[in-house]
């Protein structure tokens, strides 16, 4: 499914001329229904990894497949047609401010095109499934943190992802709220969605307990199939 | 991977319905924009107008103009008659009016009866003061030159007293450069209103866009694709554009309805309510192009920098 082969990542600064290494030498393979946990500190390269994979940023070495896919191959106007097979849930949630729940949900869908038939059908599940049925009139700005979090899992898994990832999803949540969204994570596994999940929350490795890669200053540490959670 | 299966009346929907609501969102700045477009519209509307008010205008005048040549008081009646005769024998000589002395002088006392201080004046000078001439009318204004040639080779040159030709000649020429000038100072008005139009609308945009940069970049990053973003933004220009044109057509209407029966007055020859009546759409049309133009190039300029996640 997803395939990292000795992806270096190299920010430079032009004005200072200051170098700084996000991932280094990172290689690794993802299998379709894996659920994953990227583990490290913060700056480790959790959210390059990320970032890599949604052409959000280019490697400056390696190569990355999706589905047997290099990737960086991908001409601008192919980027929009990746990034239709991945769901992504950010640690800011990222909904748009001008839309109300339903439609930032709907937005998706409208982006790859389905019919405003299946939109009136899929979003109100989808909205069921993450508990925010009554809620799909409210603007972002009318939600709480969790509830933020949930329309934007259900943003990413709306148009039915080959793989969602997930960037500290529980960052700004409680212990009670964690366990609830990181359950809603392993339901949508057991549907058969991959999900890449960067997290430093240790809470989050005990109750997935699942694969764990562990990174530090950019490069892999352990692989673990297990879910462990050592730094 | 596939594109193909994309339901492009759906996209193009979903991108006008984005589009209108950016527009209605964006308020004030939406209005000023509208406003803004509306000038080069106005003008170019207005010269385009004023050109065939001109056109009418000179072809009245043409129309109208005539050489008259006078003869002198010793000319005898028969002499000017088989002048006459000669002259119709010109091809660019369309028609030709004798007025006698004593015609002269009824027709000026028919125009001028009620103002005593010229009557007056008649009787003072005791006897009739006209000349007898002969009025000519070519088929186009440029013959009147192979005309009025045609007298200083004559025989008769002596027998004529005067030909009022160049002075209408010049009042002709003086309105052709005038409007000339007119039209010059137009475009070039026009030319630098659009530039401005375009850098208004071009800010406009750009604040809207600004303002929603971050939702560009979400949008981006969910897979919408380059035309997907832009497309609203886009659709918004135009609407302003055909907004622009929409208020133009009506209040040009409006000034016409109001303005035409006092034009009637003075350029009869011009019916201006008319004109515009017929021309509505055409005119119309000329104006949405100018607008929408506008609009949506400057839009597509202020967005370009921002698609590059």
């Amino acid at each position: 499914m997803l395939k990292f082969e000795n992806v270096t990542k190299i920010y430079q600064n032009s004005s200072e001329r200051m170098k700084s290494i996000a991932l280094d030498g990172v290689s690794f393979e993802i299998e379709k229904g894996e659920f994953i946990s990227v583990v490290g500190k913060s700056g480790a390269g959790k959210t390059t990894l990320l970032k890599l994979v949604l052409l959000e940023e280019r490697p400056t070495q390696g190569m990355i497949f999706f589905k047997g896919i290099d990737i960086n191959r991908l001409k601008s106007t192919e980027i929009p047609l990746l990034r239709r097979k991945i769901g992504v849930v950010f640690q800011d949630y990222k909904l748009l401010s001008s839309k109300n729940t339903f439609e930032n949900i709907a937005y998706v869908m409208e982006v790859t095109g389905a019919s405003d038939k299946e939109i009136k059908r899929d979003v109100p599940i989808v909205l069921e499934i993450v508990g925010l049925g009554k809620k799909a009139k409210n603007f972002p700005d009318e939600l709480s943190a969790r509830e933020k979090q949930r329309a934007a899992i259900a943003r990413a898994l709306i148009h039915r992802p080959d793989i969602i990832l997930a960037d500290e999803p529980t960052g700004n949540l409680d212990p009670y709220n964690t366990s609830e969204i990181i359950k809603l994570f392993l339901k949508i596994n057991e549907m058969g969605t991959t999900i890449i999940l960067a997290t430093h929350n240790k809470e989050v490795i005990k109750i997935v307990k699942k694969r764990v890669i562990t990174l530090e200053n950019g490069k892999i540490i352990r692989d673990d199939k297990n879910g462990h959670f050592i730094l | 991977m596939d594109i193909l299966s994309f339901d492009i009346f759906l996209t193009l929907k979903r991108i006008f319905l984005a589009g209108w609501r950016n527009f209605l969102r964006d308020g004030g700045p939406s209005i000023a924009t509208i406003f803004v477009i509306l000038i080069p519209v106005a003008l170019l509307s207005s010269l385009l107008i004023f050109k065939e008010a001109n056109r009418v205008l000179i072809s009245t005048l043409q129309e109208k103009a005539d050489v008259s040549v006078y003869f002198k008081v010793e000319t005898k009646e028969e002499e000017i008659l088989y002048l006459k005769d000669e002259l119709s024998k010109i091809p660019e000589v369309k028609e030709i009016k004798y007025i006698s002395k004593e015609e002269a002088l009824q027709n000026f006392i028919q125009r001028h009866g009620e103002n005593q201080t010229l009557m007056e004046a008649l009787r003072e000078v005791g006897k009739n003061p006209f000349f007898a001439s002969l009025s000519i009318k070519a088929w186009q204004a440029s013959q009147y030159e192979t005309i009025s040639k045609f007298f200083d080779n004559s025989n008769f040159k002596d027998q004529i007293e005067k030909i009022d030709y160049y002075e209408r000649k010049s009042l002709i020429e003086n309105i052709f450069t005038l409007t000339s000038n007119i039209n010059k100072a137009g475009i070039t008005l026009f030319i630098l209103m659009s530039i401005l139009a375009l850098l208004i609308t071009f800010n406009t945009i750009r604040l809207s866009i600004i303002k929603q940069r971050e939702e560009i970049r979400i949008q981006k990053l969910v897979g919408a694709s380059n035309w997907f973003i832009r497309g609203p933004f886009f659709v918004q220009g135009a609407i302003s554009g055909i907004l622009s044109a929409l208020i133009c057509i009506l209040f040009f209407a409006l000034l016409f309805y109001f303005l035409d029966p006092r034009l009637k007055n003075f350029f009869p020859e011009f019916p201006l309510l008319l004109y515009f009546k017929t021309q509505i759409w055409i005119l119309f049309l000329i104006q949405l192009l100018i607008g929408t133009t506008i609009g949506t190039i400057s839009s597509l300029l202020a967005i370009r920098k921002y698609l590059e996640v």
